[in-house]
């Protein structure tokens, strides 16, 4: 148990944890560091936030909606999309820490290696973005919003805890028994739509090969391990979106054969064959 | 179709097409569960709204369930008790999957907490999605009005206020913060005792705002007055009726353009001179 092996996992949790606090405090006692709620909060009492796939549906749906929305969302998109990546995922939703235990768990109960493979395409959440615009618009009512697990978790720990809770355990039994990293790695579209925006970011995990020892400790742990296919192969960084910047291989690594570099822009490495 | 005992031949135009099948059919299933249960997930039409809010499904489409209304109106500086110096619940409340409303959207119910009609409205302003629109409070000096809010509108049941049986109760009207005009006591002689007076609570619909700081004083067990949302609670009289007394009604109908009018029987296409001047009355 060494501290290094733990760093981000540590720091990840301080950030999720943190978020909700100050949330929760916002309501509870009126504290204006962070108030709203993760679709649209009010940072410093000034600064609107907002969540750019919310306002997408909104806006599916045909309402016209007010400025500060629109602001808060086009900073995110800009604070992701520049810097983040799809660190949203990893660093923010308070739902990643409940499919994270799922798949800690998994681990430990062995099912990965016991259980039959059920397969789902990654690729879901991409259609469910698609998906969910096409209900908002047929309903006019944003989709994703009234069935969202991120949402309903984050307003259970601000407003009290409600009968959506049961929508959290039923995602924690599904990563736990029915697909590895089911709801993050597969389904949510709202990672796929910090995937999207993250697709030119700076934030990435880099490789080196040559300190690579080949134990794939880092494909065990990793929520989305098809984005490490150059493990012990290129020393380039992960640049594949769905990448969220946990940084749970580095943690894991002993080898410092992976890294968070800013920039994959910044000139690779191209020695590998 | 391949010949007995040799395989079809899959071409990668058949497989195109499958796969184009495969996933514009699952999209479709999709679209129609999802759809499904996105139609039955709003709200009661019952519900409650904020001060300002848009009409029911104009606010389902522009809330963004951020909660900051909420928010401001449990935090807002008046929501302190003085003597206990306990914070009393918020009026507004963000619907939990187990409330018969659009969930993570504000709503509230009176008889637990009214809306107590704070001079500085605290939950419109914090809306950063203009679901509660400002303009709806604001008078046209500008500022804030809380005379223009419209949550709904009380209701009283005549048959279980106890008013109405003859007891002395105006504890509605006493409650009212537009007290002697929202709801207004009507005098009546109690002709059973033939010496007493009903005090009846009756709302005037034009100046209640459905604060329901009277269903929560009503002391009743199941509140005799309530408020509903306006479009539930209130009729409408249409374009065959007018107040003759009253010049803007009569307006009202002149503005109304005959030929938008449905009757359930055809109308006559003759004149109504003519209907005198026939002679054949009984015929019509």
């Amino acid at each position: 148990m060494k501290f290094s092996n733990y760093k981000y996992l540590i720091l990840r949790r301080i950030s999720q944890l943190g978020l909700l606090f100050l949330y929760f405090a916002g309501n509870a006692w009126g504290w204006s560091i962070l108030q709203g709620d993760i679709s649209t909060s009010l940072l410093f009492g000034k600064i609107p936030l907002s969540d750019p796939f919310a306002l997408l549906q909104i806006l599916a749906t045909g309402a016209i909606v007010g400025v500060n929305i629109l602001v808060g969302a086009l900073l995110i998109t800009l604070f992701y999309g520049i810097f983040g990546g799809r660190a949203f995922c990893s660093w923010v939703c308070p739902v990643n820490m409940v499919t994270d235990a799922a798949a800690w768990l998994r681990r430990k109960l062995l099912i990965d290696k016991i259980e039959r493979k059920v397969w789902i395409s990654r690729n879901i959440r991409y259609y469910m973005i698609v998906i969910a615009l096409i209900v908002s618009a047929i309903t006019g009512l944003a989709a994703f919003e009234v069935v969202s697990p991120i949402s309903i978790l984050n307003r259970n720990v601000i407003f009290g805890i409600g009968a959506g809770i049961g929508l959290i355990i039923a995602i924690f039994l599904f990563d736990l028994f029915v697909v590895k990293n089911g709801w993050c790695g597969h389904i949510c579209p709202l990672g796929g739509v910090y995937s999207i925006i993250g697709k030119y970011s700076l934030l990435r995990v880099k490789h080196t090969r040559e300190k690579c020892t080949l134990c794939m400790k880092c494909k065990e742990v990793c929520p989305e391990s098809q984005v490490l296919h150059m493990i012990g192969k290129k020393s380039i960084s992960v640049n594949d979106i769905e990448c969220t910047n946990c940084g749970r291989c580095i943690d894991v690594c002993n080898d410092d054969a992976l890294e968070f570099s800013l920039g994959k822009f910044i000139k690779e490495s191209k020695e590998s064959k | 179709m391949g010949q007995k005992g040799t395989k079809d031949k899959i071409t990668p135009r058949r497989r195109f097409f499958t796969n184009l099948a495969h996933n514009v059919g699952l999209g479709a299933m999709g679209v129609l569960l999802w759809a499904g249960y996105t139609s039955k997930a709003k709200s009661s039409p019952l519900t409650l709204r904020p001060p300002a809010a848009l009409p029911e499904s104009d606010f389902l489409k522009t809330c963004i369930k951020c909660g900051l209304c909420a928010e401001a109106c449990y935090n807002r500086p008046q929501n302190l008790d003085k003597e206990g110096n306990k914070l009393t619940p918020g009026t507004l409340k963000m619907a939990k999957a187990q409330d018969d409303v659009t969930i993570g959207t504000p709503f509230f119910i009176p008889r637990d907490v009214p809306c107590y009609m704070c001079e500085d409205i605290p939950c419109v302003p914090a809306c950063p999605s203009g679901a509660l629109d400002i303009k709806k409070v604001t008078n046209e000096k500008g500022e804030l009005d809380i005379r223009l809010m419209k949550m709904g509108v009380a209701v009283v049941d005549v048959s279980s206020c106890i008013a109405f049986w003859g007891l002395q109760c105006d504890a509605c009207y006493r409650a009212c913060p537009l007290l002697d005009e929202a709801i207004k006591l009507v005098y009546d002689r109690n002709s059973r005792t033939g010496k007493h007076a009903f005090l009846k609570p009756v709302v005037n619909v034009d100046v209640c705002t459905g604060c329901g700081l009277c269903e929560k004083a009503c002391v009743t067990e199941k509140p005799a007055i309530f408020v509903l949302p306006t479009d539930v609670a209130l009729g409408k009289v249409g374009d065959h009726y007018v107040k003759g007394w009253d010049k803007a009604d009569q307006q009202r109908v002149k503005d109304v353009d005959i030929n938008s009018v449905t009757t359930q029987t055809e109308r006559s296409k003759k004149k109504a001179e003519d209907y005198l001047n026939s002679g054949n009355l009984l015929e019509y």
